[in-house]
């Protein structure tokens, strides 16, 4: 095991050819050549249908060599993205869910997209729902595209909601809009099901909480983060009143108080429950499994005449290009509009389009169960602004593990609330890196 | 090894001889000889390990050019009282002292296994190093195939004999374990192929002169190679300890420091506060406060050498 000076300077040589290599080959990024690059986090049947519009996309631009990567979701994938574009190696085009774009942008990670620009493409804003537009402009500027919001919506199993009377003639569900119609619902389910009326995700998972919990105090008017996420300010009687609520659910047995993600679905496609709440992608899980199921919009249980739910965007950015010219640009907006003018395979997992022209169009209004809660993206509530906000984000992670403890009957409504706004307030004070 | 080799003529010259005289002029050719080195270091080592420091003292943003404002020690401040410094800690100490144990001792019994084959050595000394070699994240992979639940290797053979498999990577408790169970396969040939080098060098005549004297296998191994083991052995579990406190691909690769954050050890935890929120700084502090823990890893490790040299 003697080292010679040989097998050193041997060993030297080739850790430095591997450093190099990892220098300069393998790095994903522009090439001129005619390459775009996209990166995205799809998997699932999201993956499926995005693979297909890239096909559509490659059949009918023969001269492009389109590279599509697919990272792993959540903080894995905006960590790359960040990193990659940092280090002046971005992909062309990439998604972005719109509540992680704000940081982006305010990181100055992100390309911003001019008025004339995105015209000479078609991509004006009336083309767009009001609502995810909007939410994505920072100082009345525009920087991401929006292809669809995904609320929080209402899953429900046909057959137990016939038998427990909760249909009208035409087979729609009837209203549950009061927090007694809601209970009521959730207790004739229980009673055909004999386990459950509804079902949330609560262990282990990092948004599910927050989602329907969010949906509820937003419909009571609350608000969780001032000022760009530097103030906490949380509503003690409302956050306290639909943590009750929620708490009341699983505490009578009408929703399972411990199960995961992965439990959840299995709990309504075996029909232990009548009812399933989760964004609208699960809908090609159900369909898979065959299940007797349709989708509305989550119910409006406190809000009156004003509808909120939970939601979130996809959205297309331009990350900062180190040598951005007019050709390459109109490349990458030409794309996003190619895909755009796929709306149609989009929307069938579930997601409600942003683009207009299709959105309106008889042929979306066709789809079911997708146009029955198309109208919940006008009530979509994002995730507030804050550096530490977003989806899969700090802020959702540390808001679910208090709703969560509520749900499972660990603690008090008004503990959770004194949980949230301690923990809250530590990342609020914290200096904003961006 | 090579520590081992070196650290003998020089402690020979400390205590028996007077230090050889200096030799003149060669100053400049040693300096040109260490040039290419020192260069590399100060670069890629020294220089950065400096600006880390600074950076511990700054509110130091990823995407913001410049330190920010200075932060005095807010950022170590915060580390210290934050139980999302404190569980990472403990969960890289619960790794090392998950993998340590076992990767000393099975690693020193299959050496000394290995040693005594009498056809085929170059087999068993090959099967053990191999896993060596392959990259983490091949590793990873492998072993997330033999974990996972429902049709994974490991369950569906102890569901064969009848046993109850838990979700080895999903289940809190179990994660840490499956994660050392994997780092052992994967890591024991570097251990091993240190000893079975120390154990070449255990003079042979020591062994004949035993059994001449009526000595089984076990007491030469009780007598003989353990103790003329020592120093390998001080420096295999330096390395070891040092190796598992570094633990971080695993776990990126196979749980991401889940399920619930029960598997983030402490570098995962600097690269999510520095490369994910941002906050270079932040994470600078605790790189440092973590390299304290090192330091004293290495300062035990440095006393009982110590005490090694002066007894032999």
């Amino acid at each position: 095991m003697a080292l010679t000076r040989r097998a050193l300077l041997g060993g030297t040589a080739a850790a430095a050819a591997l450093g190099l290599a990892g220098c300069s080959g393998l790095t994903p990024g522009r090439d001129p050549g005619g390459t775009l690059s996209f990166w995205n986090l799809f998997g699932g049947g999201d993956g499926l249908r995005l693979t297909q519009m890239l096909d559509a996309y490659r059949a009918a631009n023969r001269g492009v060599n389109l590279e599509a990567v697919t990272l792993a979701w959540g903080n894995p994938y905006y960590t790359k993205l960040s990193l990659a574009t940092l280090g002046d190696k971005p992909p062309d085009v990439a998604v972005s869910h719109l509540t992680r774009a704000k940081t982006l942008i305010s990181a100055g990670l992100l390309e911003e997209l001019k008025p004339e620009d995105l015209a000479r493409h078609g991509l004006d804003a009336a083309n767009f729902t009001a609502r995810p537009w909007e939410a994505g402009l920072v100082d009345g500027k525009a920087y991401a595209i929006p292809i669809d919001t995904h609320p929080f919506v209402m899953f429900y199993n046909t057959d137990i909601c016939q038998k427990a009377g909760l249909l009208d003639t035409a087979g729609a569900l009837l209203p549950l809009d009061t927090p007694e119609k809601f209970t009521e619902a959730m207790k004739k389910a229980k009673d055909v099901t004999k386990a459950y009326g509804g079902v949330v995700a609560i262990d282990n998972d990092v948004a599910s909480p927050w989602r329907i919990y969010q949906s509820l105090y937003s419909q009571l008017g609350g608000e969780t983060l001032a000022d760009e996420g530097t103030k906490v300010v949380i509503d003690e009687a409302r956050a306290t009143q639909a943590l009750s609520f929620l708490q009341g659910l699983t505490r009578d047995g009408l929703m399972p108080g411990s199960i995961d993600y992965q439990g959840a679905i299995a709990t309504f496609a075996n029909g232990q429950s009548g009812f399933y709440f989760q964004g609208e992608w699960e809908i090609s899980t159900f369909q898979t499994a065959k299940l007797p199921f349709s989708m509305t919009s989550f119910p409006n249980i406190f809000g009156g005449g004003k509808y909120a739910v939970q939601a979130d965007s996809h959205t297309l950015v331009i990350p900062k290009q180190p040598d951005q010219d007019q050709a390459n640009l109109d490349r990458s907006l030409a794309f996003i509009r190619f895909l755009l003018d796929q709306s149609k395979t989009w929307a069938e997992g579930g997601h409600v389009p942003a683009w207009k022209p299709f959105l309106d169009s008889p042929e979306y209004k066709a789809m079911t169960p997708q146009s029955n809660y198309a109208a919940a993206a006008d009530g979509a509530v994002y995730d507030p602004d804050g550096w530490y906000s977003g989806s899969g984000s700090n802020f959702e992670i540390v808001t679910s593990a208090a709703i969560g403890s509520v749900l499972a009957g660990r603690a008090a409504p008004a503990a959770a609330v004194a949980q949230m706004r301690s923990d809250l307030t530590s990342l609020a004070k914290t200096a904003s890196p961006v | 090894m090579t520590a081992s080799q070196t650290a003998l003529p020089t402690r020979q010259a400390i205590d028996d001889d007077p230090p050889p005289p200096r030799p003149r002029g060669q100053g400049l050719p040693a300096a040109g000889f260490l040039t290419p080195f020192l260069l590399l270091y100060v670069l890629f080592i020294a220089g950065p390990a400096l600006y880390g420091l600074v950076m511990s003292f700054f509110d130091t943003s990823m995407v913001k050019p410049g330190l920010s404002g200075f932060a005095g020690f807010g950022n170590y401040a915060e580390a210290l009282q934050s139980a999302d410094f404190w569980s990472p800690l403990w969960h890289t100490i619960w790794f090392t002292i998950l993998t340590t144990p076992p990767l000393i001792v099975l690693a020193l019994v299959l050496a000394l296994l290995a040693d005594r084959v009498k056809h085929g050595r170059w087999f068993f000394r090959l099967a053990f190093f191999v896993p060596y070699v392959l990259p983490s994240a091949v590793v990873a992979l492998i072993w997330m195939w033999l974990y996972t639940p429902g049709l994974g290797l490991i369950e569906t053979a102890l569901t064969k004999i009848g046993l109850t498999s838990p979700n080895w990577l999903g289940d809190p408790g179990w994660a840490m374990p499956s994660l050392a169970v994997t780092t052992l396969w994967w890591t024991l040939g570097f251990n091993f192929v240190l000893f079975l080098a120390g154990l070449q060098e255990v003079p042979r005549e020591l062994y004949e002169a035993s059994s001449m004297d009526g000595a089984g296998p076990w007491q030469q191994i009780r007598s003989i190679t353990l103790p003329m083991l020592g120093r390998t052995l001080t420096l295999v579990a330096v390395l070891q300890v040092i190796a598992s406190l570094k633990v971080f691909d695993q776990m990126y690769i196979m749980t991401s420091g889940g399920p619930n954050f029960a598997t983030r050890s402490v570098l995962q935890y600097v690269y999510d506060s520095g490369f994910t929120n941002f906050r270079i700084g932040y994470a600078s502090a605790v790189s440092m406060l973590f390299f304290l823990v090192v330091l004293a890893v290495s300062a035990v490790w440095f006393a009982i050498v110590r005490r090694q040299e002066k007894e032999v």
